[in-house]
């Protein structure tokens, strides 16, 4: 299996406080990867570093064979890595349809200028890009929902979109941010079935960070533990489950003398 | 195209053909006061739906749209005055040699009134958009100032604070109100296009933007020039329906006056915008009797010089509280929901299934 995203000995400082601190991560093509750890573990920051909105303090983030680090967000989503957000950040003005349309901006091949006096090669850009935002909607089963309000769609609807909108930027790496937040024991479990079918449909490579349990060791071939932004542990469901430095982490030291 | 859709676009080329026919006849029959009163909505119309742009779809907090308003009036007026009338005005410091001999006709003016302004846009954007929100604010209305001072002060081209007199008058509805037709079908249709969205994008969710790929960066540049670039058509067409400008018009207050139209139009829609400023513009003439000396109730009452705006305060504050969205809010004016208020329905119902 290639290598997809490494990083080298990552670490994110704000002010004194070491958020993350010499992170070494492999991914191969094609894993389902979970990312866990206690809460202000740094997970989300791991992310915000690796997807370039915050810049790391030393270390390197290597994507596809190439140096990624210090690069913008929205150069890095060209790269072909998206995300989701632990809040959902969807465009609450516009509808479901609009929202994942924003994705394929970047990807025109019109002038502004063309826009403006309607010209056919802007009108065909925006069609085909309408049309192919309408198939992944249907591959997502959003299509029932497509002219709605992105605010108006129940939670669960909502999650799915914002995957749906990170799937139209056409990534090679998907990180998802607490996917199953809120969600209840079916829900999770349809979200499980959901990641591994599009993983499968369109190629990809999922990171993901999860608190459900059942989420993580159910779709996740490795799995990463945080904790105060070291690395805790790394290895598949089963190693993690019966790995002390995890439960102590989750559950605090173990009290022999009980 | 399905039926209702032509239609809906046979509408809009008659009410277009309609104004031009209205603006026509008006000219001809309508004393040169209620003229002048609907050119000066036609300049704020055309001020508010630039400031809208940044403002109510790329949520800018900018406030130095006098200050391109400015360099709009003086490009265009410094470049249509007539050779003698600069030799009597520029008396404390003659004009520039290469100034002094220029009388070009109205229009390209206009549009290089336009352009000068949108190229302040982009150099005073390049730095002050890493800002946002208040810090946004402050800045750009700290470069407007700077704008108006530096006019000020650069005697041999703007004659300094005792600003130009004499510029070419022009008093044709068809200049302005085609100016600002221009300027909406243009604004409509980049908030359509996928630039509009990418906009929009922006205003809603700053980071879920970048994460989508867009360079918020240049994308607020862009809006912010573009605005940039109308604002100095406003201005441009203000030197010419007013012809004597001086520096102290373009003071922060103007601003606060188009800011004031964009949010009782509704940040975010185009028709509030032009609606809001046909409202302000009539009300500023017809609230003018408040400034004259009153009898209130046995009282005798001075005439207060800026009563008017103590009412559009109020007026604003008023909006504030209770009808934040303003007008329209983020609504825009739309044939559908006139056809279906009128009961014409289409024969089957449609998705609205047209890419913009």
């Amino acid at each position: 299996m290639a290598e997809i995203l490494r990083t080298e000995q990552l670490s994110m400082e704000f002010g004194g406080l070491r958020a993350v601190a010499d992170l070494d991560l492999t991914i191969n093509e094609g894993e389902i990867i979970g990312l866990i750890g206690p809460n202000g573990a740094g997970k989300t920051t791991v992310f915000n570093v690796i997807t370039g909105v915050y810049r790391p303090t030393t270390g390197r983030v290597i994507f596809a064979g190439q140096d990624i680090t210090g690069w913008r967000p929205d150069q890095i989503t060209a790269q072909g890595i998206a995300r989701t957000f632990q809040n959902i950040r969807l465009f609450n003005t516009m509808s479901v349809l609009e929202n994942v349309m924003i994705a394929k901006h970047v990807r025109l091949k019109a002038t502004l200028s063309e826009a403006i006096l309607g010209l056919p090669r802007y009108r065909k850009a925006r069609q085909e890009h309408y049309q192919e935002c309408l198939e992944l909607l249907e591959k997502v089963q959003l299509d029932d929902v497509a002219f709605e309000q992105a605010t108006s769609l129940p939670y669960g609807k909502q999650r799915r979109l914002e995957i749906a909108r990170a799937l139209a930027t056409e990534p090679k790496l998907l990180l998802l941010d607490e996917p199953a937040a809120g969600m209840n024991p079916q829900e999770s479990l349809e979200l499980m079935e959901f990641v591994q079918r599009i993983r499968q449909e369109f190629d990809l490579t999922v990171f993901m960070i999860e608190h459900h349990m059942e989420v993580v060791m159910g779709v996740c071939q490795r799995i990463y533990v945080i904790d105060y932004g070291v690395n805790l542990a790394e290895g598949n469901p089963e190693e993690i489950q019966n790995n002390e430095k995890v439960i102590e982490a989750y559950l605090g030291a173990v009290d022999t003398n009980a | 195209m399905e039926g209702r859709a032509r239609l809906e676009l046979m509408l809009t080329l008659i009410v277009v053909l309609l104004t031009f026919g209205v603006l026509y006849i008006a000219q001809g029959n309508m004393n040169s006061f209620y003229i002048r009163v609907l050119n000066l909505a036609a300049i704020y119309a055309i001020l508010a739906l630039s400031l809208n742009l940044i403002l109510g779809f790329t949520g800018m907090f900018s406030l130095g749209h006098a200050g391109f308003m400015c360099i709009g009036s003086y490009v265009a007026a410094i470049l249509t005055m007539s050779p003698a009338s600069k030799e009597i005005i520029y008396f404390m410091e003659p004009i520039h040699p290469w100034l002094a001999n220029v009388e070009w006709p109205i229009w390209p003016a206009i549009l290089l009134g336009g352009i000068i302004a949108a190229l302040f846009g982009f150099l005073i954007g390049f730095p002050a958009l890493r800002l946002r929100d208040d810090y946004l604010a402050i800045a750009t209305l700290g470069f407007a100032e700077i704008i108006r001072i530096v006019v000020t002060n650069v005697i041999p081209i703007t004659n300094g604070a005792l600003g130009l007199k004499n510029i070419p008058s022009v008093d044709s509805l068809l200049v302005y109100w085609g100016c600002a037709i221009i300027t909406i079908f243009v604004l409509m249709r980049i908030i359509n296009s996928s630039w509009g969205y990418a906009f929009k994008a922006i205003r809603d969710n700053e980071i879920a933007a970048q994460a989508m790929g867009i360079n918020i960066f240049k994308h607020k540049l862009m809006s912010f020039t573009i605005g940039a670039f109308f604002a100095g058509i406003a201005g441009a067409l203000m030197s010419f329906l007013i012809t004597s400008i001086d520096p102290t018009m373009y003071r922060f207050t103007f601003t606060f006056q188009i800011l004031l139209i964009v949010v009782l139009g509704g940040m975010g829609s185009l028709s509030g915008s032009v609606i809001a400023a046909v409202i302000f513009s009539i009300a500023m003439e017809v609230l003018r009797f408040v400034e004259q000396p009153m009898n209130l109730l046995g009282m005798e009452v001075p005439g207060i010089p800026g009563m008017r705006m103590v009412i559009f305060s109020l007026a604003l504050l008023l909006i504030i509280l209770f009808y934040r969205r303003g007008l329209m809010g983020t609504n825009e004016f739309n044939w559908s929901w006139v056809l279906n208020r009128l009961g014409i329905r289409s024969s089957h119902r449609v998705k609205r299934g047209e890419a913009n």
